[in-house]
């Protein structure tokens, strides 16, 4: 886990939404971001569990989503996470940036689980601000 | 100056079939789930053929056929098998030119690559590895006087390769060639990006082997490559792509206790020493091919030489020569043999590099040229086009470390002979390196220094067979493209003799 109080991790609408119908698939899922080539320096997503985590990877924050179950017209919300990781010696690299997670039309992606849907998750990255950096552990 | 007509357009001299299935037990075999995908072309974003959809029953049908087929495949001669992969070789020199244009329709990279490289390459690994397996020994030591240790190359059996896209026919031989020549069965998986120039080649020279032998299924990763990457009844696996891939990879293997090998790519840095510079001969013309060479295959190899380190003492000279050579680079139509870069592979992949545009400009790195989509007209209008792009920054940045995978190339200077090693080896990954020096000595060290399987020294993307090819630190584990890939699809088979009449006297 990254020892601070700053969100390093945001989704957008469209990948929010399909995350929830994956979900509803899949079951719970998890978010590993690949480095290296073809289909790399993209985030995997996973059943959640699938890829075994350790003291190599570090844990960049969570994602808090709701499934709004539109068949279901007048069901409570249901809320779901999806944890988001990445291995350690690349977080090294990557400590100064945020990330959001988007969706667009594409093909292949590994063992990701959206693939078959003609959709493949990107990373859209931003720096962190001079005040998130301050208050990020990694400032200290 | 040709330009090939697209497969399906008149006068076409490669046609695609307008559905392919899976190739299990020597004939083609519909999906289980009668499911198909639909197939774009990277030059036009249209479809132009559909792929049988492949799912864990595929999977397991083509695994029942190389199980059936191993036993016998793994018993004929060393002969035999090298006589087979000559005559496939033979078979793809015939058809060259139509396999050449398959691929460059299905994978966006200019003919002119496919006609020189890709396919010529992979002819030449066939005939590569005929002949490693003709020469191949085993060996004998002599424990004592009575006893003698015979040891015998045997086949794994079956194994599972999963191939990336960027070079589809070139790497499928890669893995194929050497798995082949040491006696084992092959289930294949296409990229998806990727799923048909490798069954177009098997409609040119799949009657060639057993039935069974070779079996390609294709489908979605998390459908079709899951299951054979985590199947107990393949023997070996081989993967090449990227990390976390990778890492599932391995973790699935050591669930069944078997071998892998793997290819994760790279950042690969490409030195050029300040005497380079020293005169202006063909050898500095040499060195800024070199340095162009990023944009080859649109930068859409694991060993695209994406940092370049240029000596401060001609840092503003030779880059300026080298963005002089980079904006002379032709794009355009793939099938135009004057071509020189084409379209990247797909649509998430063009989507992913211009990310990495914006991040490189957000971090403050400068674009010195391109760094934008190509805006193509006509057909190629809906193709997934990309300028080559020159940024100038640091090595910390992220456009330093990460594998962009497209026509990129990050530029930053160096000071001394130390330096350039510090910011070549600050990186996750060991691939590829390219040194550029006049001095033996210079160039001697700094290929030892650096941490990569592969340093192009005066020279960069040459992949000919009998030089090794794979990665230290996060770029994989294994050698490709030499005969000691044989050792990864093969298992040694000791016997242990005595030739004594006498008992030891223990019992």
């Amino acid at each position: 886990m990254t020892d601070d109080t700053i969100s390093r991790v945001a989704v957008t609408d469209a990948a929010a939404g399909l995350l929830a119908r994956l979900r509803r698939q899949h079951g719970e899922l998890m978010f590993h971001q690949s480095g290296g080539c073809c289909d790399g320096s993209s985030p995997m997503c996973y059943p959640d569990g699938d890829l075994l985590l350790g003291d190599a990877d570090v844990h960049l924050g969570d994602l808090d989503l709701q499934d709004e179950t539109e068949d279901r017209p007048g069901a409570p919300r249901d809320e779901f996470t999806v944890p988001v990781w990445m291995s350690r010696a690349q977080f090294e690299y990557w400590k100064h940036t945020h990330l959001t997670i988007d969706v667009v039309p594409g093909r292949g992606s590994g063992f990701s689980v959206e693939a078959p849907e003609g959709v493949r998750f990107l990373i859209r990255s931003r720096l962190l601000t001079d005040e998130e950096w301050e208050r990020s552990a990694d400032a200290r | 100056m040709t330009v090939y007509a697209a497969p399906g357009q008149p006068g076409a001299i490669a046609e695609y079939r307008p559905r392919y299935d899976h190739w299990i037990g020597g004939e083609y075999v519909p999906p289980s789930s009668g499911q198909y995908f639909e197939n774009p072309s990277p030059v036009n974003g249209q479809p132009f053929t559909e792929v049988a959809r492949g799912n864990a029953a595929d999977i397991e049908a083509a695994l029942d056929a190389a199980h059936g087929a191993a036993p016998a495949w793994g018993r004929t001669s060393a002969t035999e098998r090298a006589n087979i992969l000559n005559k496939i070789a033979d078979r793809m020199e015939a058809h060259l030119e139509e396999i050449a244009v398959a691929e460059t329709w299905e994978n966006g990279k200019p003919v002119r690559e496919t006609l020189a490289a890709d396919i010529p390459l992979a002819i030449d690994h066939f005939r590569y590895f005929a002949g490693a397996i003709r020469a191949q020994e085993g060996s004998i030591s002599e424990i004592d006087e009575d006893t003698v240790a015979y040891h015998f190359h045997e086949p794994l059996g079956v194994v599972g390769q999963i191939i990336p896209w960027n070079f589809p026919i070139l790497m499928a031989t890669w893995k194929l060639a050497p798995a082949l020549a040491a006696g084992n069965a092959v289930v294949l998986k296409p990229a998806e990006q990727t799923p048909a120039s490798i069954l177009f080649l098997v409609d040119i020279i799949g009657d060639l082997l057993p039935p069974g032998v070779l079996n390609v299924v294709n489908g979605f990763g998390v459908e079709a490559g899951k299951p054979l990457a985590s199947s107990p009844r393949i023997r070996k696996i081989a993967f090449t792509g990227e990390t976390t891939t990778g890492r599932l990879i391995m973790q699935y293997a050591s669930q069944n206790i078997i071998p892998v090998t793997l290819e994760l790519g790279g950042k690969s840095p490409n030195i050029f020493f300040s005497d380079v510079a020293a005169q202006r001969d063909d050898f500095y013309d040499k060195a800024l091919e070199g340095f162009t060479m990023f944009a080859l295959n649109q930068g859409e190899v694991c060993t695209c030489p994406s940092r370049a380190l240029i000596q401060a003492d001609i840092y503003d000279q030779f880059l300026g020569d080298a963005l002089e050579r980079t904006k002379a680079v032709t794009q355009g139509n793939p099938l135009d043999t004057d071509t020189m870069i084409g379209a990247q592979a797909s649509n998430d992949q063009l989507e992913k590099i211009l990310s990495y545009i914006d991040i490189g400009k957000a971090e403050g790195a400068t674009v010195l040229t391109g760094g934008h989509r190509a805006e193509m007209e006509g057909d190629l209008a809906g193709g997934y086009y990309v300028t080559p792009t020159v940024f100038e920054g640091k090595n910390s940045m992220r456009i330093f470390q990460e594998e962009i995978f497209g026509p990129v190339v990050s530029v930053t200077q160096f000071g001394d002979f130390d330096d350039a090693m510090k910011i070549a080896n600050d990186t996750l990954y060991g691939l590829g390196a390219g040194v550029w020096s006049r001095q033996g000595d210079v160039a001697y060290r700094a290929g030892r220094t650096i941490e990569a399987g592969r340093v192009w020294t005066n020279c960069y993307h040459a992949y000919p067979a009998a030089a090794a090819f794979g990665g230290y630190k996060g770029s994989g584990v294994g050698r490709e493209n030499h005969k000691m890939m044989l050792d990864h699809y093969q298992q040694t088979k000791n016997l242990l003799v005595s030739y004594s009449g006498t008992k030891l006297g223990f019992f």
